[in-house]
């Protein structure tokens, strides 16, 4: 078991090393010459390009900016962003909860509905609710989610034809309302459409597998004593088939931290929601390289700890993996 | 030659057995109207200059008012620039497929090459690359795939390079357990036997037992490649100047049609995304039925 504890946590101590690695080449090697993408579009002199050069670091050797950028990660110092002249740990730091918060809840709920519904059609496999879910989820995977935002908002927060728009069409709350139930209300429908867009998009995944998992269980011989025992089928369904079937999945919900991530960049964008994603996209059209650096750090940080807390669900979730 | 060892198959064989998975195919219905579907697009998209000229395309001298609804003259109405829907969607399909597709070739590629490399040479090369290939497949695509867009010089190039990169670990994992179970097979130790080399086993004995695996995982893999591309595209990272049919949603953006409510610039190039993307997955999955029948049923 400590064995077991110590491979998984050096596993996840050598990728983070090698995300701060490509992030280095990524930003600082990649790019050539920064300065030069900063600047495109825009007369500048030779002179002012040595001295932006100057101030931003870029004109010292690669070996001496990689020891200065490995020195400065381990302060948690993720350096200066170019475009709001702060730094970018205290950008992250700002916009993290809001993201947390949205992600968070996305999340959640599409984990619900996505096991319920993969668990209902694999139990009820070929019926016409079956065939009904499956190709709704199937179609859901195909569509890109910044498209379903953007209808979204046509469709509910604009309004088309005769139907009002019931929502806000952007942000996490209006600036300027007081008491508790309005802060509330408002907290609510501001997120609403964010979050629907993202469960569409992301509970899709989670119902196939469960359905895909719980019907290889359909046929095996335990279940058929189950039932001989005289269990309900409810009964067998949730103690002795679901159980077996989960763990793919829940497996899958945290190792697709990375998909919610680069959904979340985009639903963000479209709703104007004040978290992570809104601020890598302003970043991308800079681009704004330290900020990019920083949040290409943080998102894919995010999915190595997630991969490091399913491993350590494991054991706790299935009891075989214990023993092995 | 027993039933234990199947020999190489000859060329008739070859074709007996495509003709037998052409009509197992034929059977699964959704997957003939996919293939269908797409014939039908990759048709437009080729024949779009026949209809489509330069004067319809053009930003500066658009032939309508910009925003207008569907009307007789324009049945998909126009979109920021005054452009005629239909046109700038039929046009899209040429840089969205073509993206796709060249991104898949990438991606498919590098992943079939990952993967037969690790499943032949085992040992430390296997170990060594497949570490590679996890630490590319939890990394967060899209986020890796815009940072290196955005880096790079703009251009369509780019956006396949940046898809491509990223986009190839699940086919390497694929074809590396392919290649094992190929390699474990008692022919491949007589193909070793009678002298043949590493640049021999795997090209005349392992690709041709990968190929139509590899095969499946590439329709899948369009259409996460189209995806791909439109929300690049979307993002702004895409060739500026090419339609497609991300950059056409972009554009309704930015001209505000969407808080304008202007719903037919959305619809046409969502619509083609997602029905283009629904049809390679379906082709992708009703061929994976066909190769593997164990997963018949399934999905």
């Amino acid at each position: 078991m400590a064995r077991y504890l110590a491979a998984k946590l050096a596993g996840a101590s050598v990728s983070l090393v090698a995300v701060a690695l490509t992030a280095f080449f990524l930003f600082r090697v990649l790019p050539g010459d920064p300065v030069r993408a900063l600047t495109r579009g825009r007369p500048t002199s030779a002179a002012q390009l040595a001295q932006l050069r100057h101030q931003l670091g870029v004109d010292r050797p690669l070996a001496a900016q990689f020891a200065d950028y490995l020195l400065r990660l381990t302060h948690g110092d993720l350096g200066t962003s170019y475009q709001y002249k702060t730094s970018v740990t205290g950008l992250i730091g700002e916009h993290l909860w809001a993201t947390v918060y949205l992600v968070g809840t996305a999340t959640l709920l599409s984990a619900v509905l996505g096991l319920r519904s993969g668990i209902r059609s694999a139990w009820r496999h070929g019926s016409v609710g079956d065939r009904v879910r499956t190709g709704v989820a199937v179609v859901l995977w195909s569509v890109p989610s910044f498209w379903l935002g953007l209808l979204l908002i046509v469709v509910l927060a604009v309004g088309v034809g005769p139907v009002p728009g019931l929502f806000p069409t952007g942000g996490a709350s209006t600036p300027g309302t007081h008491g508790a139930v309005a802060v509330l209300t408002d907290r609510l429908t501001h997120l609403a459409l964010p979050c629907l867009t993202l469960v569409a998009v992301i509970y899709a995944q989670y119902a196939l597998t469960m359905r895909a998992s719980l019907l290889d269980e359909m046929g095996s011989d335990y279940l058929t004593t189950a039932r001989a025992k005289g269990l309900r089928d409810d009964q067998v369904r949730r103690r002795h088939a679901v159980p077996n079937a989960l763990l793919p999945t829940v497996t899958l919900i945290f190792v697709n931290v990375g998909f919610v991530v680069s959904g979340s960049v985009l639903v963000e964008t479209v709703f104007s929601w004040p978290g992570l994603g809104s601020l890598f996209y302003e970043a991308l059209s800079v681009p704004d390289l330290p900020l990019l650096e920083g949040l290409f750090v943080v998102f894919s940080a995010a999915v190595i700890l997630m991969n490091l807390l399913a491993d350590l669900l494991y054991p706790v979730l299935d009891p075989r993996v214990r023993t092995a | 030659m027993t039933a234990a060892d199947p020999a190489p198959m000859s060329r008739g064989d070859r074709r007996r057995s495509l003709v037998r998975l052409g009509r197992a195919y034929a059977r699964n219905r959704a997957g003939v109207a996919a293939a269908c579907l797409l014939l039908a697009t990759v048709g437009a998209a080729v024949a779009a200059p026949l209809f489509v000229g330069a004067a319809d395309l053009s930003a500066v001298h658009a032939p309508g008012a910009p925003l207008r609804p569907p009307s007789a003259r324009f049945p998909l109405g126009t979109d920021g620039y005054g452009r005629s829907m239909l046109a700038v969607t039929v046009w899209g399909a040429r840089i969205s497929l073509a993206v796709g597709l060249l991104a898949t070739v990438v991606s498919v590629g590098i992943g079939a090459l990952v993967g037969i490399c690790a499943g032949h040479f085992r040992g430390w090369t296997e170990t060594v690359l497949m570490r590679v290939t996890d630490w590319f497949l939890v990394l967060p695509t899209l986020v890796l795939a815009a940072a290196l867009a955005s880096v790079l010089p703009p251009g369509t190039a780019t956006v396949v390079v940046a898809i491509g990169v990223t986009s190839w670990a699940t086919t390497a994992r694929l074809v590396r357990a392919q290649t094992l179970t190929v390699e474990a097979r008692p022919y491949i130790e007589r193909a070793r036997a009678l002298g043949g080399d590493h640049w021999h086993v795997t090209t005349r004995h392992v690709l041709p037992n990968v190929a139509p695996l590899v095969l499946a995982q590439t329709t899948l893999t369009v259409s996460g490649a189209i995806l791909a591309e439109s929300t690049l595209a979307f993002l702004g990272l895409g060739d500026p100047t090419a339609v497609s049919w991300g950059t056409t949603l972009q554009l309704a953006r930015q001209v505000g049609a969407v808080s304008a409510g202007d719903w037919w610039v959305l619809l046409p190039p969502g619509l083609a995304i997602a029905g283009v993307c629904l049809a390679f997955t379906v082709c992708g999955r009703a061929l994976e039925a066909v190769l593997n029948p164990r997963l018949a049923g399934r999905r």
